[in-house]
């Protein structure tokens, strides 16, 4: 115990004097956050469009009213010619062209289909997504208003009433901003206890260690609980961020977020032990590290939800703390949902916890050779 | 104190240590003398427990080092490179190794002062281990290597890099210890601080060559050294002259090492004026302990 302490008070001396890293913790959750709440949008608005009326008539015009109207789509430029409409969308000018084609209004007052062109830019798979749904869903609308006022009858045959649950106003910041703060907790902690045992045996520290009475156990629980503080701090940071700057409403405990936030962090620390015991240098350390970051960003279902991934990526995606975390943070914090709805993410942190801090407790060896 | 048998080492296919044996008493002060690659290091870590030997063993207090967890106080180790933290200050570094070893504050703290006293660093006692001077590093890590107290202190070239009025009062401090009854054992690839030894292991290609007292080692030694002084620029005109066994340059002359039996002198002095080498200088001198290891040595290599 009198070498646990020792070992976490030196990692405290060594972490105050350590301006640069000190500064990076506090910083990081609020520059990070800021930087990507503001910019992850997955509801795509605003996307530039370019027309080419040959129409010229009151109904084409109506149509690209209800185009503008859904906020969707800017139309700003008009065009004389099909060329001009590619050249627009080869260039990056537009990313969706409007083609009315002469006969439009005709074809609208005669009851026959009155067909409208639109080009969609789907190298971006998400605006292209965004682009042709919400135009379908313009054409539907605008079709269904011409039919019910021709045929004279009250109301559509189906009335379909979607309710959004939990962020009804689809929100982005609300999704993501949690997100965002599971994210940094692990970059952060990963990344910091990964320098952990390789530093000291690249700086030759280790060799004098080893000639000590410490056991393993005692060195990788000394070098991970002082950074348990550190996480407090980033995830307090980042959620003060994401209250005061994108009015995250917080539906659950925090309390209870805090409580269970703990088991994250020590999973996180211990993953970045680990790291730190199977490299041999700071060098392989952080290539490691990122080794596992980019896992845990793209298949946790901070970007992509993991419904719709193949079986065996998901399972994949099992293996990632982050997914867990995920789960509890945006359950706690959009959702409102306690404990007991949580337990088998908690479970599922608190074994790898212990399986990482086991890992590398078996892993490090008091010998040089 | 310590007993060595049959150690080997080896480190893929290049051997390190091998088939050493040797045996240290208590209160000796014992230096491995060795060039660069001898195999020192990898001798002392495994006394230390830190590298497993390949084949034999060590016996630090009749016990195999990487054994004795509990009694891990008895031997104080101070590593070749410097293994202290230097975002630590001088004492929050003595106190950190202190901790590991159970040793309560107060006990740390008193020991700390006595062994910085010894060691004229008390001054420095808030100065981050980084600001040191190098003799000052070596001087904190002898300070916690010693602050259990250790019978035996094993140091790994604890003066290398040091300046020449840090090491003297370096050796001061250990020639101290080793009188309060401490038992040394240290590698150095300086030979004048073999002379300073009771007991000198000359280590070559990880064996043992020779191991006795440097006064011994320098009676023993059967050869007659000549130093000369001269313009000449390399030593391999001196060594195709008949008799003469081996020459080499030392500091600002040549040493000429002959047979003890001939009347040496003159025959070499001629030799020379019949090459038309210049002599400015020419006399026989006591053999030093690098005379003895550079034959040693040779004699290894041939």
């Amino acid at each position: 115990m009198r070498r646990i302490m020792a070992v976490l008070y030196k990692e405290f001396l060594q972490i105050r004097r350590d301006r640069m890293t000190l500064g990076l913790i506090f910083m990081l959750p609020l520059v990070q956050l800021l930087l990507f709440g503001f910019a992850i949008q997955t509801e795509v608005k605003h996307i530039s469009t370019v027309v080419f009326d040959q129409s010229l008539s009151a109904d084409s015009r109506d149509l690209l009213e209800s185009f503008s109207a859904s906020g969707y789509f800017d139309v700003t430029m008009a065009v004389n010619s099909y060329d001009e409409v590619t050249r627009m969308i080869d260039s990056g000018k537009a990313k969706v062209g409007i083609v009315f084609p002469p006969d439009f209004s005709e074809n609208v007052r005669r009851g026959t289909s009155a067909a409208v062109q639109v080009f969609v830019d789907a190298s971006d798979s998400m605006v292209s997504n965004q682009a042709i749904a919400v135009a379908n869903f313009i054409g539907m609308i605008k079709s269904q208003e011409i039919l019910t006022s021709k045929l004279r009858v009250g109301a559509a045959p189906y009335d379909i009433r979607v309710r959004p649950w939990y962020n009804p106003d689809g929100v982005t910041a609300y999704y993501m901003v949690p997100a965002i703060c599971g994210i940094l907790v692990t970059l952060s902690m990963v990344m910091l206890t990964s320098m952990g045992i390789v530093r000291e045996r690249e700086r030759g520290t280790l060799e004098q260690l080893m000639v000590t009475p410490i056991k393993p156990y005692e060195l990788m629980l000394g070098k991970t609980l002082p950074y348990i503080v550190l996480g407090y701090i980033q995830i307090t940071v980042a959620l003060l961020v994401g209250v005061l700057v994108f009015h995250v409403p917080i539906k659950g405990s925090i309390l209870e977020l805090y409580i269970l936030t703990l088991f994250f962090i020590t999973a996180s620390l211990g993953l970045g032990i680990l790291v730190s015991n199977i490299a041999k240098t700071q060098m392989q350390a952080m290539q490691l590290a990122y080794f596992i970051f980019l896992p845990s960003i793209l298949l946790s279902g901070f970007m992509f939800p993991r419904d719709g991934m193949p079986k065996l990526i998901y399972y994949i995606g099992n293996l990632i703390p982050l997914t867990y975390y995920l789960d509890i943070i945006r359950g706690i914090v959009l959702k409102g949902i306690g404990f007991s709805y949580l337990i088998g993410q908690v479970i599922s942190l608190l074994v790898f916890s212990v399986v990482f801090l086991t890992i590398s407790t078996l892993k490090f060896k008091k010998k040089i050779a | 104190m310590i007993k060595i048998t049959e150690l080997s080492k080896a480190f893929g296919s290049i051997g390190a240590v091998h088939e050493i044996n040797l045996e240290i008493k208590k209160q000796e002060i014992i230096g491995i003398v060795g060039p660069d690659g001898a195999g020192k290091t990898t001798l002392l870590r495994m006394v230390c427990g830190l590298i497993t030997p390949d084949h034999g063993q060590v016996l630090v207090m009749g016990k195999a080092p990487d054994r004795m967890e509990e009694e891990k106080d008895k031997l104080g180790y101070m590593p070749q490179r410097f293994s202290l933290y230097g975002d630590l200050t001088v004492s929050e570094n003595i106190n950190f190794f202190g901790s590991l070893y159970s040793l309560d504050k107060k006990t740390i703290q008193d020991r700390a002062d006595e062994i910085l006293g010894l060691t004229n660093l008390i001054a420095f006692k808030n100065r981050l281990a980084d600001n040191l001077s190098g003799g000052m590093k070596q001087k904190l890590s002898l300070t916690c290597a010693l602050v259990t107290r250790p019978d035996i202190l094993v140091l790994d070239e604890p003066t290398y890099g040091v300046d020449p009025e840090s090491r003297k009062e370096f050796w001061k401090i250990l020639y101290r210890l080793n009188k309060e009854g401490k038992t040394i054992l240290l590698s150095t690839p300086y030979m004048d601080e073999a002379e300073l030894c009771m007991k000198v292991a000359f280590m070559d290609n990880g064996r043992i060559v020779s191991v006795d007292s440097p006064a011994n080692m320098r009676e023993k030694f059967s050869y007659t050294v000549l130093e000369l002084k001269s313009s000449i620029k390399n030593s391999h005109v001196l060594r195709d002259i008949p008799g003469v066994i081996d020459a080499y340059f030392y500091g600002d002359s040549y040493h000429i090492v002959t047979p003890k039996d001939r009347d040496n002198l003159q025959f070499i002095e001629a030799a020379l004026n019949e090459r038309n080498i210049e002599v400015f200088k020419l006399e026989e001198i006591a053999p030093s302990i690098e005379d003895v290891f550079v034959s040693l040595a040779e004699k290894e290599v041939v």
